[in-house]
């Protein structure tokens, strides 16, 4: 199962590689990571998406706790929330393919952020699936580069378990 | 106050944590904290190899339940020190290491003796600082104090530019250390404390399997006095010999691989499983699908991330040892909770079958009156130091051996590398606790592989006068790997035979110790106590049968009910 885990850091030099270190360590996996700091610039929040069964969820959870620069561990997963990805994709647009791609990016409320003659750069927000869903739409008439920032999460409030 | 040095500051950090005596090895990276320690009362133990400095710092902790201090130089000082830190963060052991390191400007420029030792010890230091802001010296060492001491202990490293320790700071006061970040956590949850003992009460097979946690947390009383209460038989880990005493009749010695074939058993057979300090490791379960499989599982661990790492447990009680331990007792002495004596009669006829197996299969070697036996001379060092002394262990068979036959009645009176198997433990443990305990007797049983890892410490153990015995014994091989070899690869002895070694009486003798030797079951006695008796280094060299077998035997990956017996 996919988890989303958001942990609160010490902002200071070395904290990332407590971090990415205890996960290439004990063997857990990393789909994504984001990291950046908070309204508290001595606080960083790390989102990270990871996969595990449960036992191995709480032993990251723990893990993660047990950091000396961890502040706080939420597994926002547990809860109702909201997550967040920014995709950045150059997409081959020829004469015969541009207005389908512009098409394409409308519907996914894109936006064209770069253009040349043979190609647009497009940017799309949105959930894991949404994501994931243009990117199968647009693969057919060809990608030339994709940048993912990883996704971002936040639980709704009043969310509960 | 005005402004001091750095390096005034460190020393007047150590006096304030109350450290009286430190391990390490000057270079160009720690010269002026050298210097000014020379002014100190506090004595720095000059070793021979910065990892016997750790090692030494590792045991005055394990012995003392202080927090040991080790200080090595930049680069190769600080690398020396790693295999001493990863000792010490397997087996949760107190320690602050400090290390030099280039000045700040130079950081990250691959200067002379420039080695990235925070990045290198991360995943083996319980927390580790590189202090880049003078004004932080102070405060990251009462940190690291703090850190190394509370909870789960464990090493701290802290790097000190050498330009941070010259310049001039202020000394902040002290105040009361408060990290919002971390807090362990002491004090057990009542519910889960009445949970656990609810279930103590209606067990009919119940055992305590106990860890270094309990020697730790200091509880060994509490838990002498819950097992007796109770009449609850228990069984030690490696790291837990000690922590009730050896020679009462509710202990069941050591489980795990080299586990009595009592203790295995009965972990199999029980009901409940009280596991205090303890951790489930590979070495004492064996194959876990079997481990404990008819019982209910609590669990006391100061660390959440130890419980339900490896077993799942019925009831898990975070919490120190001691405290859990005093809260259990006190529920049992609530009247209204449970009738002590209906408890221990309960019991009755599970110690009918206990004794049962303990006849059946007792700890056991068949002596010979030609080759010395390594059992008998543990039985015999037991007997001479009446079980009191202080043994450290080097690694291997010569571990095992000390691990069975000497009956440890007390806590921190055993001294030995569980977690990582470091071979060269020993020496330089033994030096760290005869510096701590000037007028105890300090043993180090060896093997003729191990001792020659860190030798070197014979010069260390002279020049500050520490009287340690090292009993070596000597199969010529590389014992604990060469019997895998026999049971598990055709007997083919690939690379552990150890024939060509130093001649230990004379190697003795060039360090100014004193050497003797045995080679018959006859002298063994004899050499034991001339050794005692002698105010110096002593290297007892011991022939031993070469191919004799640590037994009963758990083969890993087994079941730990399916043991090798003698
Ligand atoms: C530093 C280190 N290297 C290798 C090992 C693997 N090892 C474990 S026991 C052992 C043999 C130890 O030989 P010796 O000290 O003679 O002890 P014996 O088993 O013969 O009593 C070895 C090589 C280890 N534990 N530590
Ligand atoms: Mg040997």
């Amino acid at each position: 199962m996919k988890h989303t885990i958001s942990v609160l850091l010490q902002n200071k030099p070395g904290v990332l590689s407590r971090v990415t270190g205890l996960f290439s360590g004990r063997g857990f996996n990393i789909e994504s990571l984001c990291v950046a700091e908070t309204i508290d610039s001595g606080v960083s929040c790390l989102t990270l998406v990871t996969k595990g069964d449960e036992a191995i969820i709480e032993q990251i959870t723990k893990q993660l706790h047990k950091l000396i620069d961890v502040i706080k561990v939420t597994d926002i997963s547990e809860k109702e929330y909201v997550e967040r990805e920014m995709v950045l994709i150059r997409i081959k647009a020829e004469a015969n393919t541009r207005a389908e791609v512009l098409r394409v990016i409308d519907i996914f409320r894109g936006k064209v952020v770069d253009v040349s003659p043979r190609s647009y750069a497009v940017e799309v927000t949105g959930s894991a699936s949404k994501i994931k869903a243009i990117i199968d739409i647009l693969r057919p008439i060809g990608i030339k580069e994709i940048v993912r920032t990883g996704i971002i999460a936040m639980p709704r409030a009043g969310a509960s378990k | 106050m005005g402004k001091i040095t750095g390096c005034k500051a460190i020393v007047q950090c150590l006096q304030e944590e109350g450290v009286s005596t430190i391990f390490g090895y000057p270079g160009g990276a720690v010269i002026d904290l050298y210097d000014e320690l020379m002014d100190a009362d506090i004595t720095n133990v000059l070793v021979r190899h910065e990892q016997g400095a750790v090692h030494a710092a590792d045991a005055y902790a394990r012995v003392t339940g202080k927090v040991g201090v080790a200080l090595l130089t930049s680069g190769p000082g600080a690398t020396n020190g790693v295999t001493g830190i990863a000792t010490a963060y397997s087996d949760s052991i107190p320690l602050v290491v400090l290390t030099g390191q280039v000045p700040r400007a130079l950081i990250g420029n691959d200067a002379f003796q420039e080695v990235d030792i925070v990045g290198i010890t991360r995943p083996c230091t319980k927390h580790n600082y590189l202090v880049k802001n003078k004004e932080e010296l102070v405060p990251v060492l009462r940190e690291a104090f703090h850190i190394a001491r509370t909870g789960r202990p464990g090493p701290v490293l802290v790097d000190l530019p050498k330009d941070v320790v010259k310049d001039l700071i202020n000394f902040p006061e002290k105040t009361p250390i408060r990290m919002q970040n971390y807090q362990p956590n002491y004090i057990p949850h009542a519910g889960q404390i009445a949970k656990a003992c609810k279930l103590i009460s209606k067990a009919q097979k119940p055992v305590l399997y106990v860890g270094g946690g309990v020697i730790l947390s200091d509880a060994s009383k509490e838990l002498t006095e819950l097992a007796k209460k109770l009449s609850i038989p228990v069984t030690m880990t490696l790291m837990g010999l000690g922590a009730f005493p050896g020679q009462d009749e509710l202990s069941m010695g050591m489980l795990g691989m080299h586990g009595s074939y009592t203790a295995n058993m009965a972990v199999a057979e029980c009901d409940l499983l009280i596991a205090v300090g303890a951790r489930f490791d590979d070495r004492v379960t064996g194959k876990l699908d079997d481990f404990a499989t008819k019982a209910k599982i609590i669990h006391i661990d100061i660390d959440p991330t130890s419980i339900s790492k490896n077993v799942k447990v019925d009831v898990p009680i975070v919490a120190d040892c001691k405290h859990a331990l005093s809260a259990m007792n006190e529920w049992f002495d609530d009247e209204e909770h449970s009738d002590i004596e209906e408890e221990a009669a309960r019991h009755l006829p599970w110690f009918e079958i206990i004794r049962g197996w303990t006849a059946a299969h007792p700890l056991s070697y068949k002596m010979d009156d030609k080759e010395i036996k390594p059992q008998y001379v543990i039985e015999k060092i037991n007997e001479l130091t009446k079980g009191e002394a202080i043994i450290t262990t080097e690694v291997g068979q010569n571990q095992m051996w000390a691990a069975q036959f000497y009956k440890f009645n007390k806590p921190r009176n055993f001294v030995t590398s569980g977690g990582l198997g470091t071979m060269g433990f020993g020496l330089p443990a033994a030096i760290g606790a005869q510096m701590a305990f000037p007028d105890k007797t300090v043993i180090d049983i060896a093997g003729d592989g191990s001792i020659q890892m860190n030798i070197q410490e014979l010069a260390t153990a002279r020049q500050y006068n520490c009287p340690v015995k090292i009993a070596i014994l000597n199969n010529n091989y590389l014992g604990m790997v060469r019997q895998w070899q026999e049971l598990f690869y055709k007997k083919r002895y690939a690379s552990t035979d150890m024939t060509v070694q130093p001649d230990f009486v004379e190697l003795a003798k060039a360090f100014g110790a004193v050497g003797l030797r045995a080679t018959k079951p006859s002298e063994v006695e004899d050499v034991i106590k001339e050794a005692l008796s002698i105010k110096n280094v002593v290297i007892m060299d011991f022939t031993i049968s070469r191919e004799e077998g640590v037994y009963p035997m758990v083969p890993a990956g087994s079941s730990n009910t399916q043991m090798l017996l003698v």
